[in-house]
């Protein structure tokens, strides 16, 4: 049983989404290891205020590529999103506590500057952009070694504590550092900062370094984990590892030499991270649990599959011009002629109150009564809501 | 205590609650993200057209708080995403090929709607008034069509169509039949005034409280007028609507209006009953008024108003109770708030002022917050009502959920996390409130939300780390 054209494509989209994620979600995650990584608070505020620049405009445009792959998966291939689901209860879990909180700590970040937890909500971003990647690493690992069953009667804690799973895991962490860094370097020049650019540069040798040994460790553990993805990983997705290797050592080169050519730096490393995920999809082929469940058995009706063609396609032509427009206005500076907000607020100001308003205090009496009657009504809907509640039970 | 765990770990009512607080809270931002587009490009309509400064001040601050709501309902909304998987595999295995439709067409609005978002910040200062003004329309249309898709989902949950089932696999799906069924137009318009209606009175609410402490400026006023203005449209066409929706369900879902509604055994001259605790069988507490549920049904005394003994006692939804009195609330908050519009327009139509009396100001400041209830009895209407079956009549709950152990533990982070989640949505406007009020304008310009401009680009270039106020841990 061979699968359908319209399961490969939807395959094929779903890995492009998967390698978008791994790359912005990636840069994204990795910017909070360094921003963990930049030591005490005087001597870490240059690295941490490049990496808030650096993200701010894109958090948040990351978890759409995690929702976008979330649905593909269920919609078109639901046996083994249930699976998954319920098998990797629990590390896919955690990685949806670091999402949360990562959430969190950013938001109260950029827009409480004062709050006294400031340190606090870094410290919980900054924690958060270990766990997700780290538990995404081994829910990837459990499904390359085959060890999700099908049918899953509930958690498998064997099949995401393998030591695939587990190297796997601390690949992707590695991995996000090193995208991120890399990332880092040419922010780091077009805003200026040659200590920063260095800075990062001799971050992302070492963090290139890293992930590069821990990828050699996860190769030769798949070799007797799972036979059949190491085969082909080794066979027809062999050049795509040739690629993501190469690349990885020209990026490696170009900091070496340093040539920090902007857009040359940022597609290389891409190159890399992207080839090894297409690798990793290609290496499953034509399973979406290895050796388990076939891609042609665990696939949605083709009218299913085809909706998911047309809403991508849809995405591309509705989104694509969003995104240039926004990118333009980024680019652009601030028109002279329009007001700021403190003009703003001096013209709303100064404005009397309008026409037959005197600003005048409530009637005092008036105020308390109706203070008094709603909160009357409110402890009477109170005990009246807890009693039904008791009467439930 | 250890054995109720053990027994709440088997069944899927730990999963119920945490599916159903995140839902209860997440459908709050949801309302933003669809509605509070709207109500800015209202100020910032006035404001272009009438030179008002004010209106256009209040607009700028809005788009900023949208920005916060919408980043934290996108973080919110992932969880749900993945709850769908973690919770209900059971669902997502058998039916994610059709279900998972409906959230496909969401994802593409839910995409422009972030990108416009981050458009309409960008563009305060970039983009002339007017062409501005249109860049903010894409968050309004996406915002409507996302509420539409999403809503189709739940739609599909009570009147499942579009899918051939053999041998308990889906081989055909048509998503138009999907995406379009019966309970469609009546979930999603009632869901949409149901958002606009919380958006405008949860906003003018905060401004009804800056008129009664005095504040009676040209801002406060239009701050409380343009929001009030917009639900207060919403909110008798929401009591039209909520009398369509509850007929159709009358008829589509009659043991779900059975529990509304307190009606054991099918039969004419239903009476229609006001509160009232159901305990074995007997309704204590409760006014009934004679025939009137009849009526309500079918225009006449005489019409046969279906009662929950036309199914098993396993078929039939737990907890009528809460069923029925979250139906009262819902009404009753509905009724409440179509009055406070309808007193505010009366006054301004003789008037033509803004009523800011204490007396309709106290209650018009806790209209968000009525507002808000009213959803929320609504959800937990419909979704309880629907029990035992997560797909009506196709597939139970207790087949859907997962056979993962550990949710009773994720309930408790979940309620934690959204503990959290709410202070920052409630927290973090406040604290911009209190530094607008301080009136220092630098401050003000070089605040920084999620999808907009950092304030070195926003300003003349700065280029310069800084050191106190932009150092993450300073």
């Amino acid at each position: 049983m061979s699968p359908s054209p319209e399961a490969i494509a939807v395959g094929v989209i779903l890995f492009v989404v998967i390698a978008a994620y791994a790359l912005f979600g990636g840069a994204d995650f990795g910017g909070g290891i360094w921003d963990l990584l930049a030591g005490s608070v005087e001597h870490g505020a240059k690295p941490r205020w490049l990496i808030d620049e650096a993200i701010t405009p894109v958090w948040e445009a990351n978890h759409v590529w995690l929702i976008f792959v979330l649905v593909l998966l269920w919609t078109a291939f639901p046996t083994a999103f249930a699976a998954i689901m319920t098998a990797l209860f629990v590390p896919l879990s955690l990685s949806l506590l670091g999402i949360v909180l990562r959430g969190v700590g950013f938001a109260f970040r950029h827009t409480a500057q004062r709050l006294r937890m400031e340190q606090l909500t870094g410290a919980l971003f900054a924690a958060s952009s270990l766990i997700t990647p780290f538990f995404m690493g081994t829910v990837v690992g459990a499904v390359v070694t085959g060890q999700v069953p099908v049918h899953p009667a509930g958690n498998v804690l064997a099949a995401w504590t393998s030591p695939t799973a587990i190297l796997t895991g601390f690949l992707f962490v590695a991995a996000c550092a090193y995208v991120s860094a890399v990332f880092l370097v040419p922010e780091a020049l077009q805003r200026g900062h040659q200590d920063l650019t260095h800075y990062f540069a001799v971050r992302a040798t070492a963090a290139g370094l890293v992930t590069g040994a821990l990828a050699g460790g996860t190769f030769a553990e798949l070799s007797t984990s799972a036979p059949h993805v190491f085969t082909r990983l080794t066979g027809i997705a062999l050049p795509l590892v040739a690629v993501s290797i190469a690349a990885g050592i020209a990026v490696l080169c170009m900091i070496w030499l340093r040539w920090y050519h902007p857009l040359g730096l940022r597609v290389v490393a891409a190159i890399a991270v992207a080839a090894v995920v297409w690798g990793w999809g290609l290496a499953q082929y034509p399973y979406l649990f290895p050796t388990s469940l076939l891609l042609a058995a665990g696939s949605a009706p083709t009218a299913s599959l085809v909706t998911e063609f047309v809403v991508t396609g849809l995405a591309i032509l509705l989104v694509a011009p969003g995104f240039v427009l926004l990118y333009l206005l980024q680019q652009r500076r601030v028109l002279t002629a329009a007001e700021t907000d403190a003009d703003l607020r001096m013209a709303a100001d100064l404005e009397p109150a309008g026409v037959g308003q005197v600003a005048v205090a409530p009637p005092p009496f008036g105020a308390r009564m109706t203070t008094a009657l709603v909160l009357t009504m409110l402890a009477i809907r109170a005990i009246r809501d807890l009693f039904s509640a008791r009467g439930r039970r | 205590m250890g054995a109720m765990v053990h027994v709440l770990a088997a069944s899927p009512v730990p999963a119920r609650s945490q599916m159903g607080s995140s839902l209860g809270f997440h459908i709050i931002l949801a309302c933003f993200g669809v509605a509070f587009a709207a109500v800015t490009m209202t100020a910032e309509w006035i404001g272009i057209k009438r030179g008002d400064a004010a209106a256009l001040l209040l607009a700028r601050r809005w788009s900023k708080v949208m920005a916060v709501l919408v980043a934290v309902g996108a973080v919110s909304g992932t969880v749900l995403s993945y709850e769908m998987g973690l919770l209900w595999p059971g669902l997502m295995g058998r039916f994610g090929a059709v279900i998972g439709l409906p959230f496909s067409v969401e994802g593409i609005f839910f995409f422009l709607e972030a990108i416009f978002v981050g458009v309409y910040l960008y563009g305060w200062q970039r983009l002339p008034p007017w062409v501005h003004w249109w860049s903010g329309m894409p968050i309004v249309v996406a915002g409507i069509l996302g509420a539409i898709s999403v809503v189709a989902a739940n739609s599909w949950m009570n009147s499942p169509a579009g899918y051939t089932l053999s041998h308990g696999k889906i081989t055909q799906v048509n998503p138009v039949a999907v995406y379009f069924n019966t309970s469609t137009p009546y979930e999603t318009t009632h869901m949409l005034l149901a958002a606009y209606m919380v958006t405008g009175f949860l906003v003018a609410g905060v401004y009804a409280a800056g008129l009664l402490r005095g504040r009676r400026d040209r801002y406060h006023r239009l701050g409380f007028a343009i929001p009030f203005t917009i639900a207060g449209i919403a909110a008798p066409l929401q009591v039209m609507m909520g009398d369509v929706v509850a007929r159709f369900i009358s008829q589509n879902q009659p043991v779900k209006f059975a529990a509304m509604e307190y009606i054991p055994r099918t039969r004419r001259d239903a009476p229609e009953w006001l509160g009232g605790i159901l305990i074995h069988g007997h309704v204590y507490f409760g006014a009934a008024i004679p025939a009137f549920d009849s009526m309500l049904v079918g225009f006449s005394p005489r019409t046969r108003v279906i009662g929950w003994d036309s199914v098993p006692a396993d078929q039939r939804p737990p907890l009528p109770t809460l069923i029925h009195l979250s139906f009262d609330l819902m009404v009753g908050m509905g009724l409440f708030l179509f009055a406070l519009a309808a007193w505010q327009g009366w006054w301004w139509w003789f008037h033509r002022r803004l009523l800011v009396t204490p007396w309709f100001l106290v209650p018009a400041a806790l209209g968000g917050v009525a507002a808000v209830t009213a959803m929320e009895a609504g959800w937990v209407v419909t979704e309880v009502g629907r029990q035992p079956w997560i797909v009506y009549h196709v597939l139970l709950v207790s087949n859907a959920v997962t056979p993962a152990g550990g949710v009773s533990v994720t309930l408790w982070v979940v309620l934690v996390l959204y503990g959290v989640l709410t202070v920052v949505s409630i927290g973090v406007p406040m604290i911009m409130s209190r530094r607008w009020r301080r009136g220092v304008a630098a401050e003000e310009q070089a605040e920084q939300v999620p999808y907009g401009p950092s304030p070195a680009d926003a300003g003349p270039a700065q280029g310069v780390p800084r050191a106190s106020a932009g150092g993450p841990a300073a």
